[in-house]
């Protein structure tokens, strides 16, 4: 049967502080990760944060140039038609231009210039189209109620809306007023919005940026790539007039986009370029995506060397702990048996006081009774008996206290040159006919180059006799002790062990066995006292005493003393 | 054995009597005396060979008693008497002058032992100072 070795007291201890251990252990993983991953969290954030700040503005900045390019096109491209239409007029009298043959060598040199003229009109101050060359058939229309003649009338110059009108395809028109001495005449001019449409669409970027031009009322002027068409109504909120261009990401008709907006100067249109920002803000995604990798990559850096760390620190102190609870152990077992000396001292005095009186009270009815005439006495044999064992139990009582006052004694062992090997061999021999006539072989193992040592031979004598004696009580019959002896010249100590193969000490009573008057012998036979002698003996003598034991298999005390050489001379 | 005296001091009163009595079934004037102060009182006018003394006592201890008797009587032997835990005081009695000492409860015949060899000492060192 292989029951296992006893556990030894500090590691029994361990165990039920185990979940403390734990709680330590995760207390430094939790500190230890606050600390270091606030900082990370938070570098890692800053550097996100100023990037996506920076490209941002650098996005708005494109943006913003761009809207004003498109914009300064767009006006460049009116101011262009307008100043063309403003030389035809200024340049020619109505007679002239009322002639339309003229019209149409003009208007051929017009369009020569720009394609985007569509026809081109004379209208005097009544509203009647005097003449016209295009392609549709105008001539003799009257504009006098129209919205746009008496606007021209008034100011002198008009640019229309985009309309479709008649002809079903997108225009504006470019009226310009002459005063020709009493005359005033009207020049009428088409303009396909085709050039400016492509213009606008040309800062149509991404896959779902869009631009497009409105008026003040937010009616499309040119047709977007989503969400309305042409002329239709746009739902964004009515913007006053502003200075320059307009930059910002936010909320337009439920549509959340960075917008780019600007007045026109000449005509009041809005120039509105929209772009998506996650297509814009893809690097800074990119970036987010980066850091959030780095961050992760990092945290998880940190939690496994925390871990590892911790694990470490947290075995490190079990170890030192474990370590210290055998010390701790060894040094309660000192302190008892002090503290047990000390008392089975004082029994011992206080019961050897009576025990003398009554010893000699004994002898003294003994003296009478092999004096006195008393033999004649019926009761003789039975007083003669009493006195007897009276005296064999004083006798016994009297053996006990004195192995307590042996045990409890301070006397300072004798200094002197100990040969352990012989001083083994000497009890060996003293034992061997007891051991013999059990049929148990004592076995010695004797290291010969062991060193002499300032030491107690008597008092080393009466430990070794004392385990040699437990070790033939334990097998009873038919069994081998076997003594060895060895030298540590490292930590400069001599180590007897003495091993027996008997039946072995449960792990239940092995922490016991030095104690006083702990015995598994027969009530009489044995006084528990040969082993905690044994203890302090060895102690007094700076050395360490210890068992070892498996029930069914045996048990070993090995001693261990240091090399004392001072008085080798 | 006989034609000496012996005295024995102890502050137990019936171990005293007893060993007195034992004493002097085998022919030893024996006296017995429980205290120190006592005893040395009791010397003044008396001799005695050996001196069996109680190593705790109260009042005057056996350790202190052994040293006025030895001022007193440098040739009479003691052998202390020690029921206590240190077998110290039994050898610091020893150093003393003390002839040796037996720890409580003694065999009887062991204490008559030694004080037949304390009184052989005795003898050998008051032969050698009529010689000299």
């Amino acid at each position: 049967m292989l029951l296992p070795l006893p556990v030894p007291r500090g590691f029994r201890m361990m165990r039920m502080e185990d979940r403390s251990y734990r709680k330590l252990h995760w207390k430094i993983v939790a500190t230890t990760l606050s600390f270091s991953l606030v900082p990370l969290f938070v570098v890692g954030f800053s550097i996100y944060y100023q990037f996506s700040v920076s490209y941002k503005a650098k996005v708005m900045e494109s943006l913003r140039t761009l809207t004003e390019n498109r914009a300064n096109a767009v006006d460049l491209f009116l101011d262009e038609r307008v100043s063309q239409l403003n030389t035809l007029v200024y340049t020619n009298s109505i007679d002239q231009l009322g002639d339309e043959r003229y019209l149409t060598r003009v208007f051929t040199l017009l369009q020569m210039r720009s394609k985007s003229f569509v026809d081109v009109g004379i209208i005097d101050a009544e509203g009647n189209h005097v003449a016209y060359v295009g392609p549709y058939q105008l001539k003799g229309l009257n504009y006098r109620n129209e919205e746009w003649f008496g606007e021209t009338m008034l100011r002198g110059i008009y640019i229309s809306d985009v309309f479709t009108g008649f002809r079903k395809f997108p225009h504006f028109v470019i009226a310009i007023m002459r005063r020709e001495g009493e005359k005033t005449w009207i020049l009428r001019a088409t303009i396909n919005t085709d050039i400016f449409e492509a213009m606008v669409k040309a800062a149509q970027i991404g896959m779902k940026g869009d631009a497009f031009l409105m008026t003040k009322d937010n009616i499309l002027q040119t047709s977007p790539r989503f969400g309305g068409e042409l002329l239709g109504k746009v739902g964004y909120p009515i913007f006053p007039k502003f200075q320059g261009a307009r930059v910002e990401e936010t909320e337009l008709g439920g549509e959340e986009a960075l917008y780019g907006i600007v007045w026109l100067k000449d005509k009041q249109w809005l120039l509105v370029i929209k772009e998506d920002p996650l297509e814009n803000l893809t690097p800074i995604l990119r970036t987010r995506v980066l850091v959030i990798a780095l961050v992760l990559g990092g945290v998880l850096v940190i939690v496994m060397g925390t871990l590892l760390v911790s694990n470490a620190v947290v075995r490190q102190l079990v170890k030192t702990d474990r370590e210290k609870a055998v010390l701790d152990a060894g040094l309660v077992q000192s302190s008892k048996m002090a503290a047990l000396g000390k008392l089975a001292a004082g029994i011992a005095h206080e019961v050897n006081n009576p025990l003398a009186v009554i010893k000699e009270k004994v002898g003294w009815m003994k003296d009478l009774l092999s004096e006195e005439d008393v033999g004649a006495s019926e009761n003789f044999k039975e007083f003669d008996d009493a006195v007897k064992k009276i005296d064999y139990h004083v006798e016994r009582a009297r053996k006990v206290t004195h192995r307590l006052l042996g045990f409890a004694r301070r006397m300072e062992p004798f200094q002197e040159q100990v040969t352990m090997n012989r001083v083994i061999e000497e009890t060996v021999d003293f034992l061997k006919n007891e051991a013999h006539y059990r049929n148990i072989e004592i076995r010695t193992a004797l290291d010969p180059d062991l060193p002499t040592t300032t030491s107690d031979s008597s008092q080393l004598q009466q430990v070794f006799l004392n385990i040699l004696n437990n070790a033939i009580d334990a097998i009873g019959k038919n069994g081998v002790i076997t003594v060895s002896t060895g030298y540590d010249a490292r930590n400069r100590e001599l180590s007897v062990s003495i091993a027996d193969d008997g039946p072995g000490i449960p792990s239940e009573v092995l922490g016991k066995v030095f104690d006083p008057f702990f015995t598994t012998k027969d009530v009489g036979k044995g006084t528990g006292l040969g082993l905690s002698i044994s203890y302090s003996i060895i102690e007094k003598l700076g050395g360490t005493i210890k068992v070892a034991s498996q029930v069914g298999k045996g048990t070993t005390f090995s001693i261990h003393l240091p090399l004392v050489n001072h008085a080798t001379a | 054995m006989e034609g000496f005296r012996v005295l024995v001091v102890d502050d137990e009163t019936d171990f005293l009597e007893t060993i007195v009595k034992r004493l002097r079934k085998r022919k030893v004037d024996a006296v017995g005396l429980t205290s120190g102060v006592e005893a040395l009182k009791y010397l003044e006018k008396e001799h005695f060979d050996v001196v069996i003394l109680d190593v705790r006592m109260p009042g005057l201890d056996g350790i202190e008693t052994l040293k006025e008797m030895k001022k007193k009587r440098p040739l009479m032997e003691v052998i202390m008497l020690t029921g206590h835990a240190s077998v110290e005081s039994g050898m610091q009695g020893m150093q003393l002058g003390a002839f040796d000492y037996v720890i409580k409860p003694a065999d009887f015949d062991e204490l008559m032992e030694k004080i037949r060899q304390a009184r052989e000492r005795k003898s050998i060192h008051e032969e050698k100072l009529r010689r000299s």
